[in-house]
């Protein structure tokens, strides 16, 4: 600190911290904490708020637990309450999305990375750009319309005799999970390709010439040296696909549900705003205990995922 | 145990530009040679085609008597090492020993031994559970080696691996791989742009330029028989005369040039060519008095102390400039700046060559 | 690399452009489909209705507007907060640095679920604790913007950060000891040489705040901004007056491209100009020194 003073004067170093303190605290501690401290009151009518029933309880948290449905997986048909599915549902569809993008993403990335001409590399670059700068709602809405019954996939599937009648994509989670990967999978390609391209050709060439299978020296050289990029493609897909409201809400099927459209539910039509913060909370806790788990099985700082 | 490498005719074009240059020379069994040339002249693309990163354009290579043409890198029986090394930074040491015996299905147990061993032939033991990180540069280098060697390659392939070591490091690394070398007899290759370690260490040296062998002899005759002026540029420094050729007689030629007639060992192959005289400034000859032939008269200009010897720069009548070397062991007077001297030398130490190679 | 394997890569790089692009395709092809449903099948002619439609739409144009002022706003503040933000992070260091640093890149993995609703808590709650019907403490596009402040403020941070770190403070001192006042320094030598970052922060938060959807959703009130109105309509009553929407981005995104693209070339071509000229003047001078 006594260094920014040193270097810009007293007048600058206030404004500075100004700033930053009006950012850390004004727009993010202070909300959260907001936030958690909401989640502990009832939703009661304006009269009582402040009185006597406005005390603090874990009764918004415990609504998770309400409404057991019967579910079945793998054959074993069990009772779970109807949120704690969504939330489950949520976190196992996410982590498919996850793994999709990375199987989608990797062979580009060392392509891009490695293989291609680099005189062509900015051009293939700039054509991957242009769906990113498309904004997320219109992607989204692309695949509505791809997917839709009368859509051009099934006319095209039906055109050349693969199917006899117009197949429903959209059930369960299946539209959700395509729109999720279509529109997530350039924040799995990016990391990963800058961590490929800092790997040393000659490691490859080392590898191969001592004898390594080409399946070998990616699951030995490459990937090892992409680990930081694998795990922040990884936390950046995970936390915007389980974050994500806009592409459950376009694709989402009558039998799919995403946490976040519970937690809009409760905000928005049940305008229990208190539970609504339960919930974001419980969301927020399942995020950074993914992005913990995910820096401690990748052994990478946080500084290495804002890459 | 080691095998002979010949490149018959090879060339090897990268769109219009030719960077080898119908490469022709037979390695023998067990040989160290070494490849030498300025930054691109093709050396180390003839290594990427013997090791088999790069498919020539035309032409044979045969590694052992067999045309490896079509073989990956993985399947000839050689061993590349590395400019910058390329070590696994995320393995530890033995696991990058060993790294060439894994990709080939050998146990663990045997491949934990054998990384010890060839650690003890590099003189690294006790280095096996380090981490690439806490080795130094030399340290690096001998890593690098005993992974080439635990594949037991028939021919080792080195792009100047000692180019990124300190001077005193290199001149020690050099005996080292040379007793490596003769130590597991294998067949080294050695690619470097330092005329110093390739005469010093190579059995024989091939000289490039401009994707052309220029010669291909043994260090000593590399030095004291250049094939033509690059290459007796290229590993050592020449007092140079321009003039014409004239008769010749039991190989030695006269030399017409504005410093008078000169006389110079004729190369074969050389005659009605465009020629020049080199001579070496340790074999060019200081005196009061003119000798009896090929003395021309110089001005001292400068004399530089150099340490184990004395270098006496001059100048003709005619502006050329002449560089003398004595040896400071106190046999010769130093002379003074600005004294009239005469510059002579043995017509055996000198030659006309042309400026590169004129096979073609 | 193997032959076999090249093309199978290469064709895998088709395959998945495709993928990426084809969608797009669809979607504006959709925007000229004389059909009620926006979809390309079945083909029913030729129109441009959906584009005069799209003008005639009030609520798309005010929700454009709102657009284009809330991106602006979030630029201009996120720009401020995040260069302030690096400059502090580039001048304290050790535990101090590490928390904070972890703190700011923190907010970019906190869900816009999250972030709308604790920000709308937040100010409603201060509004109501002051009896105050100041316009502040309401629900309104005022607070999706410093909503969105909160996270991409640390991505302008992240984009200064990497540029300050090529900044050798030693100019700064040069500057001072040369007499100038702290913030003469700031303003021409510190800050002209981040200003490339900047440029290209205050892209990225004026495209991060048109994209945002989360944050704006829970924050609006009952103003609209495009993306919000764009998904209100594709859950109602849909017309490919959406497509032809997303027609005119799509084509706004390409033009944008193709100039960057071109200006790229440009500055290759003038680079390789420019090195070919000190190689020459290289040689010239080797010639000079040969023949001297």
């Amino acid at each position: 600190m006594g260094d920014l003073a040193r270097r810009y004067g007293p007048g600058l170093t206030t404004i500075i911290l100004l700033l930053v303190a009006f950012w850390l605290i004004m727009l993010v501690i202070v909300p959260n904490l907001t936030l958690l401290e909401q989640s502990f009151r009832p939703y009661l009518p304006v009269v009582d708020v402040g009185g006597p029933k406005d005390t603090y309880s874990f009764s918004n948290y415990l609504k998770v637990f309400n409404g057991e449905i019967e579910t079945s997986v793998l054959g074993i048909t069990f009772h779970i309450p109807v949120h704690v599915k969504t939330f489950l549902l949520t976190i196992w569809y996410s982590m498919v999305v996850t793994v999709a993008c990375f199987l989608l993403a990797y062979p580009l990335a060392y392509f891009m990375a490695k293989v291609v001409n680099p005189k062509t590399l900015p051009t293939l670059l700039l054509l991957l750009f242009v769906p990113l700068w498309v904004s997320e709602v219109l992607r989204a809405f692309a695949w509505w319309i791809i997917l839709a019954l009368k859509g051009p996939l099934n006319w095209i599937l039906l055109g050349i005799g693969v199917i006899d009648k117009p197949v429903r994509w959209i059930v369960g989670y299946d539209g959700v999970v395509v729109g999720l990967v279509y529109t997530y999978v350039l924040f799995m390609l990016f990391p990963l390709y800058n961590a490929v391209s800092s790997l040393d050709t000659n490691q490859i060439e080392a590898a191969e010439d001592l004898g390594a299978p080409w399946w070998k020296i990616h699951w030995r050289i490459v990937m090892p040296h992409a680990k930081p990029g694998i795990a922040s493609g990884s936390v950046m897909v995970f936390m915007l696909s389980a974050g994500s409201l806009l592409v459950p809400s376009i694709l989402g099927s009558t039998t799919s549900q995403w946490f976040t459209q519970t937690i809009d539910q409760w905000f928005k039509d049940a305008l229990d705003w208190n539970t609504a913060s339960a919930y974001a909370f419980l969301l927020l806790v399942l995020c950074t205990v993914f992005v913990t788990v995910a820096m401690k099985l990748f052994k990478v700082r946080l500084s290495d995922i804002a890459k | 145990m080691s095998a002979g490498i010949d490149l018959q005719d090879v060339v090897c074009d990268f769109g219009s530009f030719r960077a080898v240059d119908h490469a022709n020379v037979s390695i023998r069994p067990g040989e160290f040679f070494s490849f030498l040339g300025p930054s691109g002249c093709g050396k180390t693309t003839i290594l990427r085609m013997i090791s088999g990163f790069i498919d020539p354009t035309a032409g044979t290579i045969r590694i052992g008597g067999t045309d490896v043409k079509g073989k990956r890198p993985n399947q000839r029986p050689t061993a590349l090492i590395f400019q910058n090394l390329a070590l696994f930074p995320l393995m530890p040491i033995w696991e990058n020993i060993a790294f060439g015996l894994e990709m080939r299905g050998v146990d663990k147990a045997t491949r934990r031994a054998k990384a010890e061993e060839l650690l003890k032939l590099v003189d690294l033991p006790g280095a096996a559970d380090k981490m690439v990180s806490q080795l130094s540069g030399g340290q690096k280098q001998r890593v690098a080696i005993a992974r080439a060697l635990a594949v037991e390659p028939k021919v080792m392939l080195l792009d100047e691996p000692l180019s990124a070591l300190d001077l005193k490091l290199r001149q020690h690394m050099r005996a080292e791989l040379r007793t490596i070398q003769k130590r597991t007899g294998v067949t080294f290759i050695y690619i470097t742009h330092d005329q110093g370690e390739a005469l010093a260490m190579s059995d024989r040296v091939g000289v490039m330029s401009q994707g052309r062998i220029q010669q291909i002899a043994d260090p000593r005759d590399i030095y004291n028989n250049p094939a033509n002026g690059f290459v007796a540029s290229f590993v050592g420094e020449n007092n140079i005369f321009e003039g014409t050729a004239g008769a010749a007689s039991g190989g030695h030629a006269a030399f017409d040039t504005p410093e008078g007639r000169l006389r110079a060992r004729q190369v074969a192959g050389t005659e009605g060519k465009p020629v020049r005289l080199y001579v070496r400034p340790e074999h060019t000859i200081l005196s009061a008095t003119p000798a009896a032939e090929n003395s021309v008269p110089v001005t001292v200009e400068e004399v530089a102390f150099e340490g184990a010897f004395i270098s006496v720069h001059g100048r003709t009548a005619t502006g050329k400039p002449i560089t003398a070397e004595l040896r400071n062991d106190g046999s010769a007077t130093v002379p003074e700046k600005g004294a009239a001297l005469h510059a002579s030398f043995d017509p055996a130490r000198a030659a006309l060559l042309p400026d590169v190679d004129v096979r073609h | 690399m193997h032959r076999f394997r090249l093309t199978l890569l290469n064709t895998y790089t088709g395959l998945f452009l495709l993928y990426m692009l084809a969608p797009l395709a669809v979607m504006s092809g959709a925007a000229f489909n004389d059909n009620k449903l926006p979809s390309i099948v079945p083909w029913k002619g030729w129109t441009t209705r959906w584009f005069i439609e799209m003008i005639e739409d009030e609520r798309m144009m005010i929700a454009f507007a709102n657009t284009l002022w809330v991106a602006a706003a979030v630029a201009l503040i996120s720009v401020v907060i995040g260069t302030a933000a690096a400059i502090l992070i580039n001048s304290v260091s050790g535990r101090l640095r590490t928390a904070l640093y972890g703190m700011m890149i923190s907010t970019i993995l906190i869900p816009g679920v999250v972030i709308g609703i604790s920000t709308m808590i937040l100010w409603t709650k201060m509004g109501n604790a002051l009896g105050t019907e100041f316009f502040l403490f309401r629900a309104g596009l005022h607070l999706s913007v410093l909503g969105q402040v909160s996270y991409i403020a640390a991505m302008v941070m992240l984009l200064v950060l990497a540029r300050l770190q090529s900044f050798d403070p030693g100019l700064e001192e040069a500057a001072l000891d040369l007499g100038a006042s702290h913030a003469q320094v700031m303003r021409r030598i510190l800050l002209p040489h981040l200003y490339p970052a900047i440029g290209a922060g205050a892209a990225v938060a004026f495209f991060q705040s048109i994209e945002n959807f989360n944050v704006t959703q829970f924050t609006r009130g009952g103003a609209d901004t495009l993306t919000v109105y764009v998904f209100s309509k594709v859950r109602s009553g849909i017309t490919p007056t959406i497509n032809a929407l997303a027609f005119l981005l799509i084509c706004v995104t390409l033009v944008l491209a193709v100039i960057y693209e071109a200006n790229r070339r440009r500055r290759v071509r003038i680079e390789a100009a420019r090195l070919d000229e000190a190689r020459r003047a290289e040689e010239e001078m080797a010639e000079l020194i040969g023949r001297g």
